[in-house]
């Protein structure tokens, strides 16, 4: 074998390893391989205070995740904030109307995600419906001031 | 007093005609481009000096890189109970910032150095001129197809050695502290988007590719042609790419993240 063409050999090489790890990096570190582009139905819901949510933020069943965030905006007539998520059309239909949305926690400090905790009802969700029973999320210093304010409470009495 | 005032004048005016000069070679290079089409060998040549003879380095450095910060991440997340967040403390540090900045500089020091060195020493003999006697351009013959080597080669070895880094704090994080797996890929995957991060990081190392190549050719094109000359113009070559890639990559930064 000559010598060019083992030059030739190593840079098709290199440039093989160069791709492969390019392709390692967008499926396995990145969220391209696990993100879900099918179709998606749009559902809102109100809450009071979103706290940190953010777009993009994960939409969970029982901890599965069956959706995203994809828009939060202000409401100056009701003065709430209303989060539009798309959720898999794989779940159209199959979620009651009276489902209970929360904006939970991961962990301690971890992300803030929308859990959706399924109800009773015979109805489904459909493409637009709103979800009435929301949860704020959890702002520590409210809950803390809460505390503080229920101790000076208990000292009056 | 006067003296001083004229010193820095003289210094001035030289950076900045070398300045000059170093962007009037930009446009010779970016021409012999079309050359390289028709004569690819030249390239693929180059790619192995310039890419392949840099594997070696890369990839021992992203391995360990990923395995310190598997072990420093580790002992700080733990404190908070967060070892959950260790697969995308590695890989967000890495593709955003190590991979491609450390990439650069030891490109800089492996690859730009000896480009540098060639191209002086080759300018020193008067082979460049021995070129241009039969009517061969060196600046299409021999420097473009450098330049574009380094610019293809870059951001390849910077993936590289983001992947090995991935891989090096996965096995001290996965298999020696014991991180859950699924809590160290699926962490990585929510965290990292492929648009915010990982184009973005390709985007960086293109353009570091650019810069420490640029720099390295011109340097060696532009030298004193003795021996002592060659030897200054490798030093600034090293030194102005390092400098360069650290500042670029600041503002590379505010703008792409803020």
């Amino acid at each position: 074998m000559n010598k060019s063409r083992q030059i030739e050999i190593w840079v098709g090489l290199f440039m093989a390893i160069g791709f492969v790890a390019l392709f390692f990096l967008a499926m396995q570190v990145s969220n391209l391989g696990t993100a879900y582009t099918g179709d998606t139905f749009r559902v809102t819901a109100r809450f009071d205070n979103i706290g940190g949510l953010k777009v993009k933020a994960r939409v969970t069943i029982a901890g599965v995740e069956v959706g995203q965030v994809t828009e939060i905006h202000y409401d100056p007539d009701d003065f709430r904030a209303v989060v539009e998520m798309g959720l898999q059309s794989q779940y159209l239909n199959r979620i009651p109307d009276d489902s209970f949305a929360k904006i939970l926690t991961a962990g301690l400090l971890g992300e803030q995600y929308v859990g959706l905790d399924p109800g009773g009802s015979e109805d489904t969700l459909a493409d637009g419906s709103e979800i009435s029973v929301t949860q704020s999320a959890l702002v520590l210093e409210e809950v803390v001031g809460q505390f503080i304010f229920g101790k000076g409470q208990e000292g009056k009495q | 007093m006067i003296e001083l005032f004229a010193q820095l004048g003289g210094w001035g005016m030289q950076a900045l005609t070398r300045l000059g000069r170093a962007h009037l070679l930009l446009l010779p290079l970016l021409r012999g481009g079309l050359d390289i089409l028709r004569r690819p060998r030249l390239l693929v040549d180059q790619l192995f000096s310039v890419g392949v003879l840099t594997i070696l380095i890369i990839a021992v450095a992203g391995l360990f890189v990923g395995m310190v910060l598997g072990l420093q991440g580790y002992y700080i997340l733990s404190r908070f109970g967060g070892e959950t967040a260790l697969g995308l403390m590695v890989a967000a540090s890495l593709v955003r910032e190590l991979g491609p900045v450390l990439t650069a500089l030891l490109f800089a020091g492996r690859a730009g150095s000896a480009l540098t060195a060639e191209i002086g020493l080759m300018k020193a003999t008067e082979q460049l001129s021995g070129l241009e006697m039969m009517a061969v351009n060196p600046q299409y013959r021999i420097l473009a197809p450098r330049f574009f080597a380094g610019i293809v080669s870059v951001p390849l070895l910077a993936a590289l050695f983001s992947m090995l880094g991935v891989m090096g704090g996965w096995m001290v994080g996965g298999g020696m502290l014991g991180v859950d797996k699924a809590a160290f890929w699926n962490g990585m995957q929510g965290g990292i988007d492929f648009h915010e991060d990982i184009v973005n990081g390709v985007i960086k190392s293109v353009v570091f590719g650019v810069v420490c190549t640029w720099i390295a050719i011109f340097q060696g094109y532009d030298c004193v042609p003795t021996s002592e000359g060659v030897s200054r113009a490798t030093t600034r070559t090293v030194v102005h790419s390092s400098l360069a890639v650290l500042g670029l990559d600041f503002v590379l930064t505010a703008m792409m993240f803020s």
